[in-house]
C-alpha cells in the first residue's frame, strides 16, 4: 500500500474539493452566495414538494372523450351532407367507438358509403393516400364510421402535446411562479407547481377544456319540448349557468368557437357596471358573426363554455368588425380567469386529475426541520460509535471519509439538481451510516491479515486488496434495489431511490480511495511497528 | 487496562457453532413464514389483504387539515363528513390540534372535484382550518402502483439472484434468494402486526427493497468468505466451513448493523411522523436481513452442497482475493 499512486491522491484531493465547493452554496446564507464570483457554482439542493411545499397534480388526457367529441362532430357533417343529397336514413348515432347509420333504400347503400369514403375524415399524411376511417357496410342496410386505430392513436398523441402547449400558455398568463409540465406515459401530464398554496385555482386554470361556442338558441322549440325532452334533431339541450333558465335547446351546429378569438380581456359592462369579458375575432369569425345577426334580429344566441350557457342574449342588430363582450355571472376574478383561458385556447382533448399531492409550505419546513434533526443525531451517534470501536486513528480516518462521502453526495445533488425528497433524507443518513461498513471490512481484514502472520505492511495491503471484492458486491446490490425503485412509484420514491444510488458511488470511492490515501499518509509519517486496531 | 479502542476488547475469534442451531432456527423462520403470510393475505380481499392500505395502493383522498391553536374537534368532523355522502370517511385526531381526513369520493364522482367540496364543507363547519396536506389518488393510477410496486419486489429478488449466480454459484443464488423470500415475507407479516401503526403505500415498498439491498449485502459479505474459505480448506466439512465463515464475519456484521441501528433510531425518533413507519420497517429489515444471512442463506447451501474438487483448484476469477 504504501506505495501511493498519484492519481489516487489527485482524485482524492479534487473530488474533495469540488465537492466542497459545490456543498457550499448550501452551507452560506442566500446574499453571500449571490456575491460570489461568477465561476462559482451557486444551485443548492432542489428540494422536493413534500419539503418546499406546493402541488403535484397528474392529469390524464381522456382520450375516450376526444374520440366521441371527433365522431359527434362528424356526425353532423354526416347529417348536413345526406340531407343536402335527399338521401333518407335513420339511426344516426355515436355509440361504442363508431358512429352508426341506417340508409333506409337498399339500392342507395353504396351510394352512400363511396360518398362518405370520400367526404368523411381527413386524408392520412404520406403518400400511401386512403384517410383516417374506416366506412364500412354491414347487414341490414347500416353503415359503420370508425377511426382507423393508428391514425386515431396519432391523433391522441398530437392532442396530447396541444394540451401542455395550452396548459404552458394558460400558466404564462397566470403570472404565478413557474411550474415543472412534463409528459409521463403515453397519456399523462404532471404538473409540479413549488408553493401553490391555492391548488383549487390552478386546478381551474388548468383543468377547464375552456371550449367556447356561440350557438343559435332553436326558438321552434316549445319550453313544453324542453320540460318533456323532445329535442329536434340536429338540437341539443345545454345546461345553463345564467341564472334565467335551467337550460336551453339550442342547435348543435357552432358557427362561431373559441379558435376563432384573437383577444379576450375582463372589462366592465357600459350600463349595468359588472364585470364582463371583452373579445375580438379574426376576420373568419367576424365574417361569420356579422352574418349570423344579422340574419337573426331578435332571436337569441348562446354563448356556450364547456356544454354550458353562460349567458342567451337577444341580438339586437347586426355586430360588424367581430367584437364583442360576454355577459354572465362574473366575478372580477372569475371574469379575469375566464380571459386568461380564452386567450390560451381550448384543450384539444378533455382531461381529468388522476393523482393529486399538496403540502402546505409550513408541513414542508417541519419536514425539513424533523429531516435536519435526524440527521445530525444519526450522524453523531455513528461517529461516536465509530471512534469508540476503532479509536482516534483508524475510526478517525473513517470520519475524514464519511465527511468527504457526505460533501460529495451533497454536491452532486446540487450540481445536478436532483430532487432531494424527505424519504431522500432518509436515504441519505442510512447511506451514510453505512458507508462505514466499507471501512470496516477493510479494516477487519487487515486483522485478520495480521493475525495470519503477515507483516504490518502485507497486512494492510491485503486489507484493501481482499476487501475491494467483498465492498463491490456488496454495494453492487444497492445499486439493482435502487435502479428497481427508481422506476415504481411518484416523485418521493424516485428521490429516495437517487439519493440512494448517489450514495453507493460515491461511497465505494470514498470508503475505499479516501481512507486508503489517509492510511498511507499515516503510515509513512510515523512508520508504525503495530496496528492501532490489531491485538 | 486500556478499554478504548473497544476493538481490542472485543473477542479476537468465537467459535459460536451456528449451524448445529440451524435446524431449530429454521423450523421456527418456516412457521414465523406462515404466520406473516397469513397475516398478510388473510381476510384475501384485494388489493391489500391483512395490511392497512395506503391510499397509494387503494386510490382514495387524505386531507391533513390542522385547526391550531385550537384544539381540533373530530365529532364535528365526523358530522360534516357524513352529510357528504363520502364513501368510507375516516377522521383520526394527529395530535391536539391537527386531523386526518380519508375518505373515497362516491361513485362516479370526480375525486379532485370531490376533495374540494369536502374542504369548502370543513372550512364551514371549523372555521379556523388549515390543510397543511391532501393527496388524491385515482383508481387507475393506484392499481397501477400496486402492480407496478408488486412487480418492483419480484423484479429486485430475480436481480438478486442472477447477481449472485454469476458472480458466485447458482447454489449461493438460491441460498440468498430462500433469505430474501424470508426477510421480504417476515417484514409485511411486521406491517400487517403494526397495522395501527404501520400503512402499507410507496413508502412502504420502498422500504422492503432497501431492505432486500441490505439484506443482500449482509449475504454477500457472508457469501465471499465462505467462498474463500472452501479454497483455502478443502477437506473441512461444509458445515465447519459455514460456521468458521460467520464466526470470521461476526465482529464486522455486529459493527454494521449497529450504525444502522444507529442511525434509523434516531431518524425513528426524529424524522417526524411521516419517516416513522418508513424507518420502523427498515429497523426491523435490518435485523432480520443479519438473522436471515446467517440462518437462512447458509444453510440453504449446506442443505444443497456446492461443488468442490479435491484435485484441482476451483475456478477462480480473482486470483487476488
Amino acid at each position: 500500500m504504501m506505495t501511493l499512486a498519484r492519481w489516487k491522491v489527485i482524485l482524492v484531493v479534487l473530488a474533495t474539493v469540488l465537492g466542497l465547493l459545490f456543498t457550499l452554496p448550501n452551507l452560506l446564507p442566500a446574499g453571500v452566495v449571490a456575491k460570489l464570483p461568477p465561476f462559482m457554482p451557486k444551485n443548492t439542493l432542489h428540494l422536493g414538494l413534500d419539503l418546499q411545499g406546493g402541488s403535484d397534480l397528474l392529469y390524464s388526457v381522456d382520450t375516450v372523450a376526444l374520440r366521441n367529441e371527433r365522431l359527434t362532430n362528424m356526425a353532423e357533417d354526416i347529417r348536413t351532407q345526406l340531407r343536402d343529397k335527399q338521401i333518407a336514413f335513420t339511426d344516426l348515432a355515436v355509440a361504442g367507438g363508431a358512429i352508426g347509420l341506417r340508409v333506409t333504400d337498399p339500392s342507395q347503400v353504396n351510394t352512400v358509403v363511396n360518398l362518405l369514403r370520400q367526404s368523411v375524415g381527413a386524408p392520412l399524411p404520406g403518400a400511401a393516400g386512403g384517410r383516417d376511417v374506416n366506412v364500412t357496410a354491414g347487414a341490414d342496410q347500416r353503415i359503420r364510421i370508425a377511426f382507423v386505430p393508428e391514425a386515431f392513436d396519432a391523433e391522441a398523441a398530437r392532442a396530447v402535446e396541444q394540451n401542455i402547449e395550452v396548459i404552458r400558455r394558460r400558466i404564462d398568463q397566470m403570472g404565478t411562479k413557474e411550474p415543472d409540465i412534463a409528459r409521463r406515459g403515453k397519456d399523462r401530464i404532471d404538473i409540479q407547481a413549488a408553493g401553490e398554496s391555492d391548488p383549487e385555482r390552478l386546478k381551474r386554470v388548468i383543468g377547464q377544456t375552456a371550449k367556447l361556442t356561440f350557438q343559435m338558441v332553436d326558438e321552434t322549440a316549445s319550453p313544453e319540448d324542453l320540460a318533456a325532452g323532445r329535442v329536434p334533431p340536429g338540437d341539443e339541450v345545454v345546461a345553463s349557468t345564467d341564472g334565467i333558465q335551467p337550460s336551453y335547446i339550442v342547435k348543435r351546429r357552432a358557427p362561431v368557437s373559441g379558435e376563432m378569438l384573437t383577444n379576450a380581456q375582463p372589462g366592465f359592462d357600459q350600463t349595468t357596471g359588472r364585470p364582463v369579458v371583452e373579445f375580438r375575432m379574426n376576420s373568419v369569425g367576424a365574417r361569420r358573426f356579422a352574418d349570423i345577426t344579422r340574419q337573426n334580429i331578435g332571436k337569441r344566441f348562446a354563448i356556450v363554455l364547456d356544454k354550458k350557457v353562460i349567458s342567451a342574449p337577444v341580438i339586437q342588430g347586426v355586430i360588424p368588425g367581430g367584437s364583442g363582450q360576454i355577459t354572465g355571472n362574473f366575478t372580477q376574478e372569475s371574469a379575469n380567469d375566464l380571459s386568461v383561458l380564452l386567450r390560451a385556447g381550448a384543450l384539444p382533448a378533455p382531461m381529468k386529475v388522476e393523482e393529486q399531492r399538496t403540502v402546505g409550505a409550513e408541513l414542508g419546513a417541519d419536514a425539513v426541520k424533523a429531516g435536519t434533526t435526524s440527521a445530525i443525531v444519526g450522524l453523531l451517534a455513528t461517529m461516536v460509535f465509530m471512534l469508540a470501536i476503532y479509536g482516534g486513528l483508524f475510526g478517525g480516518i473513517s470520519l475524514i471519509a464519511l465527511a468527504v462521502n457526505a460533501l460529495m453526495i451533497i454536491g452532486v445533488m446540487s450540481a445536478t439538481q436532483a430532487t432531494l425528497t424527505l424519504p431522500g433524507i432518509a436515504g441519505l443518513i442510512l447511506t451514510l451510516a453505512v458507508a462505514v461498513d466499507a471501512n470496516v471490512l477493510i479494516y477487519e481484514r487487515m486483522r485478520d491479515e495480521l493475525r495470519a502472520g503477515r507483516t504490518l505492511i502485507a497486512s494492510m495491503d491485503a486489507g484493501f486488496a481482499r476487501a475491494w471484492g467483498t465492498i463491490f458486491d456488496a454495494n453492487m446490490t444497492h445499486i439493482f434495489s435502487a435502479l428497481i425503485m427508481f422506476n415504481i412509484g411518484s416523485g418521493t420514491v424516485k428521490g429516495f431511490a437517487w439519493t440512494l444510488s448517489i450514495g453507493v458511488l460515491t461511497t465505494v470511492f470514498s470508503a475505499v480511495l479516501v481512507t486508503q490515501v489517509l492510511l498511507a499518509w499515516w503510515f509513512r509519517a510515523a512508520r508504525p511497528k503495530t496496528l492501532p486496531i490489531g491485538h | 487496562m486500556n478499554f478504548w479502542p473497544l476493538i481490542k476488547i472485543l473477542p479476537v475469534r468465537t467459535h459460536i457453532r451456528f449451524v448445529r442451531w440451524s435446524r431449530l432456527f429454521a423450523s421456527l423462520s418456516v412457521l414465523a413464514i406462515i404466520g406473516s403470510l397469513w397475516l398478510t393475505l388473510y381476510p384475501f380481499k384485494p388489493p391489500c389483504g391483512g395490511l392497512a392500505c395506503g391510499i397509494d395502493f387503494k386510490g382514495g383522498t387524505v386531507v391533513e387539515l390542522s385547526t391550531a391553536p385550537q384544539p381540533v374537534d373530530v365529532g364535528k368532523i365526523r358530522d360534516a363528513l357524513d352529510s357528504l355522502g363520502l364513501g368510507d370517511p375516516q377522521v383520526q385526531g394527529a395530535g391536539p390540534s391537527a386531523a386526518l381526513v380519508r375518505f373515497q369520493a362516491p361513485n362516479g364522482a370526480d375525486a379532485s372535484a370531490t376533495l374540494a367540496r369536502v374542504e369548502a364543507k370543513l372550512t364551514q363547519t371549523l372555521g379556523q382550518v388549515k390543510y397543511t396536506r391532501a393527496d388524491v389518488v385515482g383508481p387507475k393510477v393506484s392499481s397501477e402502483l400496486l402492480t407496478s410496486g408488486l412487480l418492483g419486489l419480484g423484479l429486485a429478488i430475480l436481480a438478486m439472484l442472477l447477481y449472485i449466480w454469476f458472480r458466485f454459484e447458482l447454489q449461493f443464488g438460491l441460498g440468498a434468494v430462500a433469505a430474501l423470500f424470508h426477510d421480504v415475507i417476515l417484514t409485511f407479516g411486521m406491517i400487517a402486526v403494526f397495522k395501527q401503526y404501520i400503512e402499507f403505500d410507496l413508502r412502504a415498498v420502498a422500504a422492503i427493497l432497501t431492505i432486500i439491498g441490505y439484506s443482500m449485502n449482509d449475504t454477500v459479505v457472508v457469501f465471499d468468505r465462505f467462498r474463500e474459505n472452501l479454497r483455502k480448506f478443502k477437506r473441512m466439512p461444509l458445515g465447519e466451513v459455514i460456521d468458521m465463515s460467520i464466526n470470521e464475519m461476526l465482529t464486522r456484521t455486529i459493527i454494521t448493523s449497529m450504525t444502522a441501528v444507529l442511525a434509523l433510531v434516531a431518524l425513528a425518533l426524529f424524522g417526524g411522523p411521516s419517516l416513522f413507519g418508513l424507518s420502523v420497517i427498515l429497523l426491523f429489515g435490518i435485523g432480520i436481513g443479519t438473522y436471515s444471512s446467517i440462518y437462512i442463506a447458509a444453510p440453504v447451501i449446506l442443505l444443497w452442497g456446492v461443488k468442490r474438487s479435491e484435485e484441482e483448484p476451483e475456478i477462480v476469477t480473482q486470483p487476488a482475493r
